[in-house]
């Protein structure tokens, strides 16, 4: 019997597999398709504290083994997701990590003092790396100084385990992880996506409204693995690995490079069942490979044997 | 909605770069016109939209338009394929006679629907809009259910010389309820001249099923709705263009 448990701060995880903020919306839709309960945790969709309309369409464009979105954060708000999303939430037995984001840092300690008293959310993913807002965002996570400062506002206003996302659109991303270890982060999920951009034959012209997008799918996994084998030797809190996982393969894969659990991002949108298929098979990949458990996986590519 | 690996049927053009492909799949069941399937094209990485031109018992027909590599190696696709759906909502079926505008492309889910009026006993006006000649297809299709077809040429080779508007003022059809489909320009023109119907839109999508919002469009007060999920089909006055 392959132990596919993760324990991490504020997650217990049944299985390592949690679909990726902004590839699952809050649930309702992937619900119609299967039990929300088979997953070991769910990373909702970014909460901001207004409503946000978010970017002009078109939002997203293909590429080689993946895509761009430029979606811009859109959502209705944290009050209305307390009132209209969490409550579905909370019917199922999956773990809830409440994506943060916002355009100041104040904006993430309001979300996070609105959210600490909703018992579904069980931690705060920190979105200082979406790359496709103006302000905030991506400007926070780029410079170590920044995101160690929004770190620990957000670690001092949240009653719950805070995780940090970091960005890959940087020279030297373990300089950011050590900085946001330092403020206090409990875990760090990498990679958000790739700043990308495409133009069209046709015009000429940028083929998103916002010009630039960022990049998922298959086509930045190797990016992915490479940034959580380099943080996880210099960090001592935990990695959820995320960036073209679209098989159990994948998933230990990024075990392997020192990762504890991973997200699912842009494989739900061409696969929907792909986080419950990964779950079935997970066990028999980990057994192929000799591992007893996910927690026996990770890291192995840099321990000494 | 569920996805399935469906065998197909046949795979032809019918004029110019415009395929239509025949699915043996137990989506066909669960189908209504207007709605869309998600077919996966190998080594590409996001499913297609594609609307549902016919609903038969067990399969469906789609019709597709080459517009970029994704579409071209659709055409060379012969045996199975991975579809998903059916999605959206659909055009509803109200106990009304009709009038209906395809443009180009936007042309194929407006047959089920016709089919689905007649069969209820209305009748049907259908006004088809393209380019020129060479780009028509289905009028004849739609004459043989039963439908009065009347076509609009830009060019002015075959039929109105002129949009869809252009021949719906000419032949002075006085039909008040429209389901229409097609590009950008004819939808606009549309809602500018009818009060009564409901428009079909495309769009560039990610998901095909409302999660990642990538398809959204405005409502006349200022809300979000998912072309995918909420739609495609939405109330003539209710989305705006």
């Amino acid at each position: 019997m392959i132990d596919l448990r993760v324990e991490l701060p504020g997650l217990h995880l049944k299985n390592p597999v949690i679909p990726a903020s902004g590839c699952f919306g809050f649930g309702k839709e992937y619900a119609e398709l299967y039990d929300l309960s088979l997953l070991g945790g769910i990373a909702i969709k970014s909460a901001t504290p207004k409503e946000r309309f978010g970017n002009p369409t078109p939002r997203i464009a293909e590429t080689p083994s993946g895509m761009l979105n430029a979606i811009g954060l859109q959502n209705k708000g944290v009050d209305s997701i307390i009132e209209n999303e969490l409550p579905f939430l909370a019917k199922y037995d999956t773990e809830i990590i409440a994506n943060v984001a916002g355009a100041t840092e104040e904006d993430y300690v309001e979300v996070i003092r609105k959210l600490n008293d909703q018992p579904v959310v069980k931690a705060y993913e920190l979105n200082i790396s979406c790359p496709n807002v103006k302000h905030g965002g991506i400007g926070l996570g780029t410079k170590p100084e920044l995101a160690a400062h929004v770190t620990k506002m957000a670690k001092e206003a949240a009653s719950k385990p805070v995780y940090v996302k970091l960005s890959p659109n940087v020279t030297d991303i373990v300089e950011i992880a050590k900085a946001v270890e330092q403020a206090g982060a409990d875990g760090l999920v990498l990679i958000n996506t790739l700043m990308g951009m495409r133009i069209d034959l046709k015009t000429g012209k940028p083929l998103l409204a916002n010009v630039t997008g960022g990049l998922s799918g298959p086509a930045i996994k190797p990016v992915a693995i490479r940034m959580v084998y380099q943080v996880a030797q210099a960090v001592q809190i935990p990695i959820i690995g995320v960036g073209g996982i679209t098989s159990a393969n994948d998933v230990l894969e990024f075990l392997n490079a020192g990762a504890s659990a991973v997200e699912v991002g842009a494989q739900n949108f061409v696969d929907p069942y792909v986080c419950p298929k990964i779950i079935e098979d997970l066990p028999k990949v980990l057994e192929r490979y000799g591992y007893a458990s996910v927690k026996e996986a990770s890291g192995r590519s840099f321990r000494d044997e | 909605m569920k996805q399935e690996v469906a065998k197909i049927l046949s795979n032809i053009e019918i004029a110019k770069d415009i395929w239509k492909m025949e699915l043996q799949t137990g989506l066909a069941k669960m189908a209504k016109p207007g709605q869309f399937i998600e077919i996966e094209v190998p080594p590409f990485f996001l499913r297609r939209p594609i609307s549902i031109n016919e609903i038969k018992g067990d399969s469906l027909v789609i019709i597709y338009k080459i517009l970029g590599e994704g579409t071209l190696q659709m055409t060379k696709m012969h045996d199975t394929i991975d579809i998903f759906g059916p999605c959206g909502n659909g055009f509803p079926i109200e106990d009304r006679d009709v009038l209906l505008v395809g443009g180009g492309v936007g042309v194929p889910p407006l047959y089920e629907t016709a089919k689905q009026y007649l069969k209820n006993g209305h009748q049907v006006d259908v006004v088809l809009g393209f380019n020129d000649q060479s780009q028509i297809f289905f009028e004849q299709e739609f004459k043989e259910l039963g439908c009065k077809v009347q076509i609009a040429t830009m060019d002015g080779s075959v039929g109105t010389k002129g949009t869809v508007l252009d021949a719906i003022h000419e032949q002075k059809i006085s039909t008040s309820f429209v389901l229409a489909c097609g590009p950008l320009p004819m939808l606009k023109a549309l809602q500018k001249e009818y009060t009564e119907g409901y428009l079909s839109l495309e769009a560039r999508m990610a998901c095909g099923i409302g999660a990642c919002m990538g398809c959204v469009v405005k409502d006349t007060s200022d809300h979000a709705l998912r072309v995918c999920k909420d739609g495609p089909v939405f109330p003539i006055q209710e989305v705006v263009l």
